[in-house]
């Protein structure tokens, strides 16, 4: 599997991640590398293997639709890097 | 100051030393020697000694529990109240956890003291401590090398006496890797043996926390503060925990343990073949009955691995979007430019390849061919140990198929970096427990011995670690730090 440079562009902008111009040829090689090592998969058949998500086959837990958090607004937006009355800032959404 | 946590213990209730005083001490070693071997990204000196005076106070009023007053290390990414919890990482380099994970909370109850946040590979992504933000660790048995990763500072410190144990996380071979590269021992428990709860997430479905320690007696006291059902984290075991500690001397006398020929096939240094078999020979006097098995989709693993560790990280890592908490990028023109922005300075390379790959193969048109693929996989990766603990009741091989090789030796080439894990991913896949301890040295660097047991059967592996431990002094050895 090999990559072009637009497949980079591609990728970083669904992962909403900054990519450098003229580091992208590098992502080109690293990430085409990386794929034919994962093509190795291919060499085995498995279509009638059901897919294994949780390594137990455990399913998730569920617990009872009740409040066990106390409200640390605060606290939690001490640490964020924009705040105003209680809410976070971000760069203007809508127009 | 290379004494086990049962010497602190002993030493602590005896009253030779008080907590304070042991602590100072590391504190002290850690002064001297952290410069050099860059094992601690954070020292919480003036924590630690309010810790220790804490459980002075409470070991005179008669309340001491098994680990109170003891020092130890924790792998930056388990969130410490308070305490800035950076994953290795830019991004969370501002970042002051509001809240502690179960396992710190656990170590809290216990009285344990915390001498600092120790280094890794960004968000335990590595193999090396290479990909820290905070920069490399130096492998204490030679500081041109790699201590092995991610838990690299972890291992380090443990190896070179800053700490007498530490904990780590292990998502393919993080806990057992560094363990075997700095010659030490470390235990990699049960997929949801110890609670994730705070413990930043790397890959959520292989990821496992455990202990980092000179010997399988010192784990066993370590993993029963760590090992606990947690309601908070929705993939935790509600299967009851034994007694590590009073299982040690149940011996290895008649136990089957298979030889995976997969693990001891190219690839393999040859002089690290020979260590192991040096190994296996003192288990056979021990009683032991080795038999030759065969994991035939050893070789899926590594492909198997990286599709599932890479898509679940570019899921889990989507969280740090520059909004709430760590790094912001400057000036930002819109919320798209805030956040590719935010993300594309606070994140490095690897972790950049990774979210990129993940992402991919997560994406429309490509999820069967990639993740649902990798998940058929990983079912024939579990099948293989299971038809194996048919017929035998621990399988063994080595940690890694090299010894800690040289930093920089292998950063041009995420590939060959990858390949490093080829016999401590499949654990992770199958969320088997395994453990790494020392068995000998190749070139004066440490060569590690990989035990794996079936599922809930930590006692079992710490047991016959330990049964080896009593007739073998690899585990005794220290590096030689300059004073």
């Amino acid at each position: 599997m090999t990559l072009k440079s637009e497949d980079i562009r591609n990728i970083a902008h669904l992962a909403r991640l900054h990519i450098d111009e003229d580091a992208i040829d590098d992502y080109v090689d690293d990430l085409s590398n990386i794929l034919s090592l994962v093509d190795q998969m291919n060499q085995v058949d498995s279509s009638s293997v059901a897919p294994l998500s949780n390594p137990l086959d455990a399913t998730q837990r569920l617990r009872a639709d009740e409040v066990t958090e106390t409200n640390q607004r605060d606290k939690f937006q001490q640490i964020a890097p924009d705040v105003a009355d209680g809410f976070y800032r971000v760069p203007k959404v809508i127009e | 100051m290379t004494r086990s946590v049962i010497e602190i213990c002993e030493g602590l209730a005896t009253g030779e030393f008080s907590s304070v005083e042991i602590t100072q001490d590391y504190l002290a070693r850690i002064a001297q020697h952290n410069p050099a071997l860059n094992c601690f990204i954070s020292v919480t000196g003036e924590l630690a000694l309010e810790q220790a005076r804490q459980a002075d106070t409470v070991r005179a009023a008669g309340n001491a529990g098994a680990l109170t007053g003891v020092p130890i290390a924790h792998k930056d990414l388990f969130c410490t109240d308070g305490v800035r919890t950076s994953c290795g990482s830019r991004i969370l380099d501002n970042f002051i956890a509001p809240y502690d994970a179960t396992v710190i909370e656990q170590f809290n109850q216990g009285g344990t003291v915390m001498l600092g946040k120790t280094n890794m590979d960004e968000f335990a992504m590595g193999s090396s401590n290479e990909n820290s933000y905070y920069g490399s660790v130096a492998n204490p048995w030679n500081l041109k090398h790699v201590p092995g990763g991610s838990s690299g500072g972890s291992a380090a410190a443990v190896a070179a006496g800053l700490a007498p144990a530490a904990t780590g996380t292990d998502t393919g071979g993080s806990i057992r890797q560094p363990a075997a590269f700095c010659g030490v021992t470390g235990i990699k428990p049960t997929y949801g043996r110890v609670s994730r709860y705070g413990m930043v997430a790397f890959a959520s479905s292989l990821d496992q926390g455990g202990p980092f320690a000179r010997s399988a007696e010192d784990c066993a006291l370590l993993l029963q503060t760590m090992a606990k059902f947690d309601p908070r984290d929705s993939t935790s075991s509600e299967q009851a925990v034994p007694d590590y500690s009073a299982g040690l001397g149940q011996g290895i006398e008649g136990l089957k343990i298979g030889l995976p020929k997969e693990y001891f096939a190219d690839g393999l240094d040859s002089r690290i073949a020979g260590v192991i078999e040096t190994a296996i020979d003192e288990l056979r006097k021990l009683g032991a009955e080795i038999k030759e098995i065969s994991l035939p989709n050893t070789g899926l693993s590594i492909p198997t691995y990286y599709v599932v560790a890479m898509a679940e990280c570019s899921s889990n890592l989507s969280r740090f979007d520059g909004v709430r908490f760590g790094h912001r990028c400057e000036n930002p023109v819109d919320l798209e430019d805030l956040y590719k922005r935010s993300r594309g300075e606070g994140f490095g390379a690897e972790v950049k390849r990774r979210i990129l790959i993940g992402t991919y193969a997560l994406s429309a048109g490509y999820y069967d061919a990639y993740y649902l693929k990798a998940q058929q996989l990983r079912r024939m990766i579990k099948d293989d140990f299971q038809s194996a603990f048919d017929s035998v009741d621990l399988i063994l091989g080595p940690t890694t198929p090299e010894v800690a090789f040289e930093i920089g030796a292998k950063t041009d080439d995420p590939v060959s970096m990858y390949l490093q894990d080829i016999y401590t991913i499949s654990l992770n896949l199958a969320g088997l427990p395994g453990m790494s301890l020392p068995v000998g040295f190749v070139d004066g660097l440490p060569v590690g011995m990989q035990l794996i047991g079936n599922y809930f059967d930590e006692a079992g592996l710490l047991a016959a670690a330990h049964s080896y431990q009593q007739v073998s002094d690899w585990h005794l050895q220290t590096p030689g730090l300059t004073s």
